[in-house]
């Protein structure tokens, strides 16, 4: 008990938080790596252990069946597969967790993409015995796309290859000088077997020759933040916050999110679309006033003068403010059922603004097996990457996906039905290693 | 093989890092706030547990200085913790809010719906959530529903849109991508939305314990007379506790969550502190519905097939 007691004392203080996702084949063994995650981890609590075995057991396996943790749904377990994205929470006495654990079917590419976009890291997994296969190489193409900041390749079933340090270097010399070309910022590559445990957790004493970190000594330490001195920031508001009571006769505050960068009292803002600009008179951070704040921090900013400000506009600092256009060019991942097709009339909701739209024009494809781009494929079906054009009604101020993950995506939209159609990135599709940001000056910012 | 850049100590991490509680608090600000600026008529789904005692809290700071605009919609059994009820109207009154009462007791009385044979109300709360949700046109119903109590929990969505039965179909759900949340339904439709959804247990106790808010007792040791049923502490009252072989004693227990007596128990405990819940649920090796609830052990799905009907 008392190392428990220890323990939680050291969780209740600040600890920062994770988010990450894990892509692999159906037989990578990506279940398992989660369920040894969680299991060795120790965030598997009795009640749930006693559930995956008597499951397990009613299927005729001998040994609990850690993939068992990750299978919430009916039809998941009746089929054996993953069927959606699920997160699942873990903690350690350094951090804390938060694991989009998303289905690996090539038909399944939209739940990649949605675990990959909250995500800071993606861990991708390989089969020692095949090594990169066309499945990895989609994986880190979208990992590149989605601009996750952090890859981890771990390369699986090591015990089935002997342990051999020499299978382990061609893999991820392989994965790394591909997904580098990519333009991934940061790849890590480990030897694990995660049926056997070795480097998930705890160090293997089959792998002398690995003198890197386990999976979770990785995840513990990877940065999750980053210099935001340098990011262009951004504040879309939310919601509009008029008291008008005796106590608080004339607050107008402009509550949002901060998307990206810093914002301090007394900076000179412009408010996007319109280009009005002010003063920060001040800024309450949930009820009480600080002089800075900064992504992704809550907030309501009050400005000196009483202009025109609701919610779907966007407040700049007025030295750096991005261009506004009704021409989006964008790479987009489609995610419904019913195609994408030129002419089609869509809403686009870019931060807290939604506007009509038109696709215009579809461009290119992108083959993910080899990166190359099909021209003019006429419409995009589910889980097909492309470029599109896209004609908005109203001028938005839309970064480049490259210098923000929050102000460079958006969504469109069906306005008959409301359906989700499809995932957008604006600006260029893929970083390449000679375009790259120099990560000291400009970051991953998101 | 690690490339381009050593490992940082998790220590070294920025100063414009957020704590989790931060990060928590910030994200479930911002969907309180988006469903303020895209719906018409939303409402707080509160019970008086600790959930949605958070969700009052976030929802109070998230449009500080003005008032929260939204009203609170509570479904109750009939089988209530009466210092949970006395919590709930004291709050309610405090801020100044509007409650909506949906009672399972009235349908009963009038013969729409039947008490089952095992006393249990919980299952019998869906047909006048939905019922409420309909006839107040409710277009967004906060949740204080998280992915950590449940595996079917898991894989929902912040914004869940349901059909004009408030069905959950989980295969046809929108895929959320960033915090892009699309809340767009039919007429009739609406959207579940659960802003703590990416909390645990462990966060909403730490939250508490950081802004010290205000719990019913229940949550904390006390001494209450209870009897044991199907391996848990029920709290005997006129909901039908003790039946013939169940004999009450005096034990000092806690609630790790509110619901209908019925079917919540209580755990032995001698934590009357924040410092100690916190401690003990720390050390605790059963998770929070599985040592206190008896109407998800119904079956390996139970909570997926209630919620496919319509429960939160």
């Amino acid at each position: 008990m008392t190392s428990s007691t220890e323990q939680s004392a050291e969780q209740s203080s600040a600890t920062t938080l994770l988010r990450f996702a894990t892509a692999g084949s159906v037989d990578d063994g990506k279940s398992t790596l989660v369920g040894r995650l969680l299991h060795d981890s120790k965030s598997v609590l009795a009640d749930q252990l006693e559930a995956v075995e008597h499951a397990s057991r009613s299927r005729g396996q001998e040994a609990p069946d850690l993939a068992l943790l990750t299978d919430g749904l009916r039809a998941e377990r009746e089929q054996g597969i993953t069927i959606d994205v699920a997160y699942r929470y873990f903690a350690t006495p350094r951090r804390r967790f938060i694991l989009a654990d998303t289905p690996g079917h090539v038909q399944y590419t939209r739940n990649m993409v949605t675990g990959a976009s909250t995500a800071e890291l993606t861990v991708i997994l390989v089969d020692a015995r095949n090594g990169v296969v066309e499945q990895t190489r989609r994986h880190a193409a979208i990992a590149a796309l989605l601009r996750v900041p952090h890859v981890v390749l771990a390369v699986n079933k090591m015990d089935l290859v002997g342990y051999e340090e020499s299978v382990f270097a061609a893999i991820a010399e392989e994965f790394t000088a591909y997904a580098s070309e990519l333009g991934v910022p940061e790849i890590t590559a480990i030897p694990i077997s995660a049926l056997s445990g070795d480097n998930v957790v705890d160090a293997s004493a089959n792998m002398d020759w690995y003198g890197g970190p386990t999976v979770l000594e990785h995840l513990e330490t990877v940065p999750v933040s980053h210099d935001l001195t340098s990011c262009h920031a951004r504040f879309p508001v939310q919601y509009v916050i008029r008291p008008q009571t005796a106590e608080h006769p004339d607050y107008r505050g402009y509550a949002g999110q901060i998307a990206a960068g810093t914002f301090r009292v007394g900076e000179g803002v412009t408010v996007l679309p319109s280009g009005r600009t002010s003063r920060i008179a001040g800024i309450d951070l949930l009820g009480e006033p600080v002089d800075v704040a900064w992504t992704p921090q809550s907030v309501t900013l009050l400005l000196e003068d009483d202009i025109d400000v609701s919610r779907g506009d966007i407040v700049v600092p007025s030295d750096d403010a991005p261009a506004t256009t009704q021409d989006v060019e964008a790479t987009v991942c489609h995610v419904a059922d019913t195609p994408l097709t030129v002419g089609a009339r869509v809403l686009l909701k870019h931060t807290t603004r939604t506007v009509k739209a038109i696709v215009k024009e579809i461009p290119s494809r992108l083959t993910l097996d080899d990166l190359s781009q099909h021209p003019a494929p006429g419409q995009l079906v589910a889980n097909d990457i492309g470029r599109v054009r896209v004609r908005t009604a109203e001028p938005l101020a839309l970064d480049a996906y490259a210098h923000s993950r929050r102000t460079g995506s958006f969504l469109l939209i069906d306005p008959a039905d409301g359906t989700t159609l499809a995932a957008g990135m604006a600006g260029e599709s893929f970083a390449t290693a000679g375009a790259a940001p120099a990560r000291d000056d400009e970051g991953w910012d998101f | 093989m690690t490339t381009s850049i050593d490992v940082v100590d998790g220590s070294t991490d920025s100063p414009y890092a957020l704590t989790h509680l931060d990060a928590l608090e910030s994200e479930a600000v911002h969907i309180f706030r988006e469903v303020a600026g895209e719906f018409e008529r939303p409402v707080v789904l509160f019970s008086g547990g600790k959930d949605s005692i958070v969700m009052l809290h976030l929802a109070l700071k998230a449009f500080a200085p003005s008032a929260i605009p939204f009203s609170l919609l509570h479904v109750d059994t009939g089988h209530n913790f009466p210092e949970v009820i006395e919590y709930r109207d004291r709050v309610v009154a405090q801020h100044g809010l509007r409650l909506h009462v949906a009672s399972v007791q009235d349908y009963i009385d009038r013969g729409v719906l039947r008490e089952r044979p095992d006393g249990t109300r919980n299952p019998l709360q869906t047909v006048p959530l939905t019922e409420a949700i309909q006839q107040h046109r409710f277009d967004a119903v906060f949740g204080g529903g998280r992915r950590d109590e449940e595996k079917a929990r898991a894989k929902e969505r912040v914004f869940s849109l349901r059909d004009e039965f408030s069905q959950w179909d989980p295969r046809r759900q929108r895929p959320e991508l960033w915090q892009l949340y699309n809340g767009r339904h039919a007429p009739g439709e609406h959207v579940r939305v659960f802003p703590l959804s990416n909390w645990t247990e462990l966060d909403v106790w730490q939250y508490i314990q950081r802004e010290r808010i205000e719990l019913p007792e229940i949550y904390f040791a006390h001494e209450r007379e209870v009897f044991a049923r199907n391996g848990m502490w029920l709290t005997a009252g006129d909901w039908g506790g003790p039946k013939d072989g169940e004999t009450p004693e005096k034990r000092l227990i806690r609630y790790r969550t509110v619901g209908d007596m019925s079917c919540t128990g209580a755990v032995d405990s001698d934590a009357t502190t924040l410092d100690a819940v916190i401690a003990e649920i720390a050390a605790s090796r059963l998770t929070e519905r599985g040592a206190t609830r008896a109407d998800d052990k119904l079956s390996e799905a139970a909570m997926e097939d209630r919620k496919r009907e319509g429960y939160f």
